[in-house]
């Protein structure tokens, strides 16, 4: 049932993709931002251009929750295509919004939820002129009847339209007069406003909404990356176009108006990961952000880059797999391949962001740990964390920063040095000097895939080649140190505990609150960083069930943990929600408590 | 293979260049190719021409991929930083290098089988981008390391050493860069240093992708009768189109070549190159003449060799981007940090 709560709904889009209903559906959720009400919106969009059904959510949420409901109280019925399915997608005792500008034989309808009709088209053509702005300002107008219903501010979503088009007064003009006709004939044929509505608050100073691939592409820009390469794919590419932007606007010098970075697209992953590496050897600040597949096709290089120790920085927003998978919908599926991406003995640091405010401080922190490290580092977002549209804290950003560059030999020490060998550990931490090409003669090494030893020589002597090897994992003791640690949520007396990872986050914060209230209290850890911290174990030592939820179908994260820490596994048990849409936290929930109930879990 | 240090000899005597150093000062380990691998001979010409041009060791860096000819790098310079990549990429990673820093001189070394068959795609896009780089095909028909298979540029009906015969038609690099975009294009044969070392100069000064094929014969699996990429065919096949100079910037030598038969070229680092044609009607300058001529000489039976086509006007990866003119690697970090009060204002655009 709809709870007829003020600030706590959720509104749903059903539109044809194309149609140009992104912006007004933006626009809604913006002015619901404006009003200090927390907002978040999640985009379900197919992998196609024009045609096809897309919805767009957006969550109304006075205690700033921000995965989505699970439910929908309003839906904006605009695809006929998908009707029947949108009708039945409401919750009992919510609303239907639809365009009743051609009459029909039969409307399917529900005699639990409220069935609006508005003939937005008819509207439409009366009011406008050409075809596009017929198409385009149906969507305003039904803003326009949302605003009516929800008892909106009408003067922040006028302010927001002047903030958005700026000069272009005709774009102006024309969706005030579609808003205002929308809201008109909402107030003139329906009980305005619903049980539920939107009341200014105070809840939004201090945020804005943005979504993680820029929060990413900002991380980048902040930690000084030069060169960035990548080849496009969903769900990252908006990752890259939005580090040109950035770049666009912060890196063009100012005296010859030339760049200060360089963008790349290569010819495929494989090229992109080769230069993002190239450039790092040379000593810029590299990184190539990609998903699933694209992680497939740069494992030799990856494998390269962690045994001859090269830094960079690989951005993976997840999408659903196997193969191409359902390339616009979400998961945690690479988790296992890139934590031992390419082939012999190799593992990699990655990072797992929640949301796009820790993407954009994991993102900085990940050139840092690259290059301390000299290696490959991986941060694994989600199309969840990369694409949607998430109300988050405002950035923080300390001037006095500088970035770690690792050991790095400059001229001088070059100059007054015997004589220089790549991979030496003389500080014991298992990371070696390097030296950048360019810099000194006396600097100059060989790098190789091949066996070296830890001069830099290559070898195929056995005890040279395990030496080296037998370092890196030296290294991989001190990555443990240098990684993020967990956030953890502990109260001894508790003894069951949720462990997760990344966008699961928000719906783990519900979860809990909504099982609190049951009487369930659980302890949370979520990991950060792999490899995994010795927190990670104790923790789970400390519980006498663990949930381990994620976003696959395998269980990657559970295996990883029983692979790589030695708590007892008996504890660790799986919950996966892997149908490629963000997790509710009903869900999470359910699926606990069918544990509990079964009596599997202690 | 293995890795041996050259003993240092020490000649008192042996001339210097610009820099104060010695031939020795720019070689490399022993190299552990076959006695008498036609790679061995292209390094040697490399060495060469890096002494010549003066170029500091440490400011060259060296790229290659997998295979034989990937094992060059290793033999010269060893002031200079190499990169031996993974098989048929190194074009990528010298295209991010150069990102990296445009100043560094950039000199990659390939094999037929690393360029024209796992390496086509990244090899056709860094010409596609006109990377600066020197770009050395060692190219002689058969994969080497793995004892003899035909590679892509193995002639049909050449054959390999147990007899059989190749059916599959040839990727010839030099049409291919042309057909490309390749702004330098030249062919020669590992066993013709004096025709080798100006071209390799002359590739290394050009501004932007400088392919040089080098047919350089395999002792061991590909220089028997019947093969057309052994010393004996390549000697007999190959004819040079265009014979080519590289004359150093303030190099005050008075040239004399017949009035009509040369073509002088400026290079960006002020340096030129003087074309001179045996072949009145070709013309270095033209793709289409080019593409044709190579391929009249081929359907002869012939190897058309020399500096084939250059187009010194084109913009390189570099500067197409608009990168700064100073290396990226170098920016101070308060420049590239747009700091706290950039980011205020930046996030009150989304809210």
């Amino acid at each position: 049932m709809t709870t007829p709560n003020s600030n706590d709904f959720t509104v749903k889009f059903a539109n044809v993709n194309g149609t140009g209903s992104s912006s007004a559906n933006g626009m809604f959720m913006k002015s619901i931002f404006r009003m200090g009400i927390p907002v978040v919106g999640k985009n379900y969009f197919p992998s196609n251009i024009q045609g096809l059904p897309t919805w767009y959510e957006v969550r109304v949420n006075e205690n700033g929750y921000l995965a989505p409901s699970g439910s929908v109280d309003i839906m904006v019925a605009m695809n006929a295509q998908t009707y029947e399915e949108d009708l039945n997608a409401v919750e009992s005792g919510g609303y239907l919004i639809y365009d009743s500008s051609w009459p029909r034989e039969t409307l399917m309808s529900r005699d639990d939820i409220t069935v609006l009709g508005v003939p937005l088209a008819k509207m439409c053509n009366k009011a406008f002129d050409t075809a596009r702005s017929r198409t385009l300002m149906k969507n305003t107008t039904y803003v326009g009847v949302l605003a009516a219903l929800l008892e909106m501010d009408m003067k922040v979503i006028e302010q927001l339209l002047l903030d958005t088009f700026g000069s272009k007064t005709h774009l102006i003009d024309a969706n005030k007069q579609a808003l205002e006709m929308g809201y008109d004939y909402a107030k003139e044929h329906f009980d305005c406003p619903l049980p539920f509505k939107a009341v200014a608050t105070d809840k939004t100073k201090d945020h804005f909404i943005i979504d993680g691939n820029a929060t990413s592409a900002l991380g980048c820009v902040y930690a000084g990356a030069t060169v960035g390469s990548w080849y496009p794919i969903t769900p990252s590419t908006s990752l890259m176009d939005a580090f040109s932007r950035y770049c666009a606007n912060f890196r063009v010098d100012e005296k010859s108006k030339k760049n200060n970075y360089s963008v790349i697209q290569a010819e495929d992953e494989l090229a992109a990961i080769g230069m993002a590496l190239g450039a790092g050897w040379n000593g810029a600040r590299s990184f190539t952000p990609t998903s699933g597949p694209g992680i497939s096709l740069m494992n030799e290089f990856i494998g390269f880059g962690y045994y001859a120790e090269i830094p960079t920085v690989i951005f993976d927003v997840q999408r659903t797999g196997p193969s191409t998978g359902m390339p616009t919908r979400t998961q945690q599926c690479d988790i296992l391949s890139c934590a031992y991406a390419s082939h012999g003995d190799t593992k990699h640091v990655c990072l797992y962001p929640a949301d796009p405010e820790e993407a954009f401080y994991l993102a900085v922190n990940a050139f840092d740990i690259a290059e301390q490290l000299q290696t490959p580092v991986f941060v694994l977002t989600d199309l969840d964390i990369g694409m949607n549209d998430w109300m988050i804290k405002d950035l923080e950003w300390d001037d006095k920063f500088v970035p770690n560059r690792g050991k790095v030999l400059d001229e001088n020490a070059l100059e007054n040095m015997e004589q220089f060998h790549r991979y030496l550990d003389t500080d014991g931490d298992g990371i070696p000097y390097r030296t950048i090409p360019g810099v000194h003669p006396k600097g100059a090494y060989f790098t190789r895939g091949s066996g070296h030893n830890k001069f830099g020589g290559y070898t195929e002597d056995a005890s040279e080649y395990q030496d080296v090897v037998d370092r890196l994992l030296i290294k991989w003791e001190t990555a443990k140190s240098i990684v993020p640690s967990p956030i953890k949520d502990f109260n001894k007396k508790n003894k069951m505990a949720i462990l997760s990872i990344g966008s699961c986050d928000d719906a783990i914060r519900e979860a809990r609150d909504l099982m609190s209230k049951d009487g369930h209290d659980f302890n949370y850890l979520r990991v950060r960083a792999f490899p995994f911290s010795k927190y990670i174990e104790e923790f789970i030592d400390k519980h006498e069930s663990v949930f381990v939820i994620e976003q696959n179908r395998d269980g990657q994260l559970l295996k990883l943990l029983q692979t790589e820490t030695s708590c007892d596994v008996s504890k660790l048990k799986s919950i996966r929600l892997y149908n490629g849409i963000p997790v509710f936290p009903k869900d999470v929930v359910s699926n606990i408590m069918k544990e509990i109930s079964s009596g599997k879990a202690a | 293979m293995s890795y041996i240090k050259k003993p240092n000899i020490f000649r008192t005597n042996a001339p210097k260049n610009e820099l104060g150093m010695t031939y020795t000062d720019y070689e490399g380990a022993m190299s552990t190719l076959c006695a008498g691998c036609g790679h061995d001979s292209i390094t040697g010409a490399i060495i060469q021409s890096v002494f010549d041009l003066n170029i500091p060791p440490h400011r060259m860096i060296k790229m290659s991929g997998i295979g034989c000819s990937s094992k060059t790098p290793a033999y010269f310079a060893n002031q200079s930083h190499g990169f031996n990549s993974v098989h048929g990429r190194m074009p990528s990673v010298a295209t991010g290098a150069n990102a990296a820093n445009r100043e560094l001189f950039c000199i990659g070394v390939s094999g037929d089988g690393d360029t024209l068959s796992i390496g086509m795609g990244q090899f056709s896009h860094a010409i596609r981008r006109n990377v600066n780089m020197l770009y050395i095909i060692e190219n002689n028909g058969v994969y080497g390391l793995t004892k003899g298979q035909f590679s892509a540029s193995a002639d049909v009906g050449s054959t390999a050493k147990k007899g059989e015969a190749n059916k599959q038609v040839p990727i010839d690099p030099c049409q291919v860069a042309i057909a490309l975009g390749a702004t330098f294009v030249a062919r020669s044969f590992s066993g013709d240093k004096d025709q080798l070392i100006p071209l390799l100069k002359a590739g290394l000064m050009h501004k932007g992708f400088a392919m040089v094929d080098v047919i350089s014969p395999c002792v061991t699996f590909n220089d028997h009768d019947g093969s057309t990429k052994s010393y004996m065919s390549t000697r007999e096949s190959k004819r040079e189109a265009v014979y080519t100079d590289y004359i150093a910037p303030f190099n005050e030598i008075e040239v004399n070549y017949e009035k009509g038969s040369s073509i002088e070229v400026d290079l960006h680092d002020g340096g030129r190159v003087i074309l001179r044609k045996t072949d009145e009607s070709y013309s270095p300058q033209s793709r289409g003449d080019s593409v044709k001529n190579i391929r009249a000489a081929s359907e002869d039976g012939e190897l058309l060799t020399g500096l084939l086509y250059i187009d010194e006007s084109q913009h390189d990866f570099t500067d197409t981007e608009n990168m700064i003119d100073s290396p990226l690697n170098s920016i101070e970090y308060k420049t590239l940090c747009p700091g706290k009060k950039a980011l205020k204002n930046l996030l009150d655009s989304y809210r």
